[in-house]
C-alpha cells in the first residue's frame, strides 16, 4: 500500500506545485513509484511544470465522471519511468470533485504506487478539503511571511479536524517546508527567523528550499527542479526533503549560513 | 529529446515563449468545444464500440500537441472472438 501525500498551504502562491513535482520526481529518481496528483481543478498548473501539457488526455474529473479509466488518464513522464501524473481539469470546476469519486481513485492509485502526491489548490475551500482528506502525511509548503504563516496555522487546523485520519482519532502525520527562503534578506533581518516559524507552527521541519532562479528556469522548460538541474540548491534541498521524508534524521542547512542546526528545533515532535 | 537541448544551459526563456504558444492556441480553441483531436479520440471509440465490446482498459489513448500537427494514437486490443460478441 503506498502513502498518500497532500501539498497544502491555504495561502496560494508559496510554492506547492513546484514543491509537489519536485518531491515527486525526488522520489521518482530513486526508484520510488510516484504519481502526483493535480487537485487544482479549473486552474490546473502541475502539467505545464512538469512538461506534459500537450500530453493530457484526460484528467481527474473525466475519470471521477466516468468517463475514461484511470489507467487512460495517467501520463507517464517522458524522462524518468516511475513517474506518472494525473491531470486536473482545465474546463469543469471543482463541483465536479464528489468526495466519493475522489476515494476511488486514491485507493486505485494507493494500490498501484508507492507514493501519492496530493498537489492541494490554494484556499481552504472544497478543493483543499478534498485534497487532504484521504491523506497519511501533510507537507505544509509555507514562506518565511507573515500571512504565509497565518494561513498555514489556519492548514494545520484543518488538518487535524477534517482529515479521515483525524475523524478516525488517529493523528495525521505533519512536515512544515519552507519555501522561498532569501539568505540575502534573512541576512539583513527582514525575514521571519527559521525558529520563529518553527515555534509558531510547532511542526518539523522537512526542508529549506531557496529562492533560486533555478526554478523558474526549471518551469520554463517544464521539468521538476530536481530534474532539470539536479546539482542546484533548490534541486539539492528538495532531495534532502525525501531522504527526510523517508525517515532518515539528517541535520537541517539554513541557506547562507554555515552552521547546521539540529538539535531541539528539527527533533521537535509536534505539539 | 528536443527538451534536454534546453537543460545545458542558456535562456530558458525561449522555451517558456514557445511551449506557451503552443498550449494556449490549443486551449482557446477548444473553448468553444470545437478541439478536434477531444473529438476524434471520442468519435474513434465510439465507432469502435459499434463493432466490439470496448474493454476501456485495452485501450491506450495518446496525444501530443504540436505547434504545427498534433499527433493521436488509438492502441486497441482486440481480441480474436470480439466480432462474435457484438451485434
Ligand atoms: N524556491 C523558489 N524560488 C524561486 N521561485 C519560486 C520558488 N518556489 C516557487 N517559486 C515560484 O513561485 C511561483 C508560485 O509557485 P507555485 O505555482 O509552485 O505555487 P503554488 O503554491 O502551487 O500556487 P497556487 O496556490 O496558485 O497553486 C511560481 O512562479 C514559481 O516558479
Ligand atoms: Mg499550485
Amino acid at each position: 500500500m503506498g502513502k498518500v501525500i497532500v501539498v497544502t498551504s491555504g495561502k496560494g502562491g508559496v510554492g506547492k506545485t513546484t514543491s509537489s513535482a519536485a518531491l515527486g520526481a525526488a522520489l521518482a529518481q530513486n526508484g520510488e513509484k510516484v504519481v502526483v496528483v493535480d487537485f487544482d481543478v479549473g486552474l490546473r498548473n502541475l502539467d505545464l511544470v512538469m512538461g506534459a501539457e500537450r500530453r493530457v488526455v484526460y484528467d481527474l474529473v473525466n475519470v471521477i465522471q466516468g468517463e475514461a479509466k484511470l489507467t487512460q488518464a495517467l501520463i507517464r513522464d517522458k524522462r524518468v519511468e516511475t513517474l506518472y501524473l494525473l491531470p486536473a481539469s482545465q474546463t469543469r470546476d471543482k463541483d465536479n470533485l464528489t468526495p466519493e469519486g475522489v476515494e476511488k481513485v486514491i485507493a486505485a492509485l494507493k494500490s498501484a504506487f508507492d507514493w501519492v502526491i496530493c498537489d492541494s489548490p490554494a484556499g481552504i475551500e472544497r478543493g483543499a478539503t478534498l485534497a487532504m482528506r484521504h491523506a497519511d502525511i501533510a507537507i505544509v509548503v509555507t514562506n518565511p511571511e507573515v500571512s504565509s504563516v497565518r494561513d498555514s496555522d489556519r492548514i494545520i487546523g484543518l488538518l487535524d479536524s477534517k482529515t479521515l485520519k483525524a475523524e478516525n482519532g488517529e493523528r495525521i502525520e505533519k512536515h512544515l517546508l519552507l519555501t522561498r527562503y532569501d539568505a540575502n534578506r534573512a541576512e539583513r533581518g527582514d525575514m521571519l527567523k527559521v525558529d520563529d516559524v518553527l515555534e509558531i507552527l510547532s511542526i518539523p521541519l522537512l526542508g529549506i528550499i531557496p529562492e533560486s532562479m533555478d526554478v523558474l528556469r526549471a518551469s520554463n522548460v517544464g521539468a521538476p527542479v530536481t530534474l532539470a538541474d539536479g546539482r542546484s540548491a533548490p534541486a539539492l534541498a528538495y532531495f534532502e526533503a525525501t531522504r527526510r521524508l523517508k525517515g532518515e534524521d539528517l541535520p537541517v542547512t539554513i541557506p547562507g549560513e554555515k552552521r547546521s542546526f539540529l538539535g531541539k528545533i528539527f527533533g521537535r515532535k509536534a505539539a | 529529446m528536443k527538451l534536454f537541448g534546453f537543460f545545458s544551459r542558456g535562456q530558458s526563456a525561449p522555451a517558456a515563449r514557445e511551449r506557451l504558444q503552443v498550449l494556449l492556441a490549443h486551449e482557446r480553441a477548444s473553448t468553444g468545444d470545437i478541439d478536434l483531436v477531444n473529438k476524434l479520440r471520442d468519435e474513434i471509440l465510439k465507432a469502435i464500440s459499434k463493432h466490439m465490446q470496448v474493454d476501456d482498459e485495452k485501450v491506450s489513448i495518446k496525444m501530443e500537441r504540436g505547434a504545427q500537427v498534433s499527433t493521436l494514437a488509438v492502441d486497441i486490443e482486440i481480441p480474436f472472438d470480439a466480432g462474435k460478441k457484438a451485434a
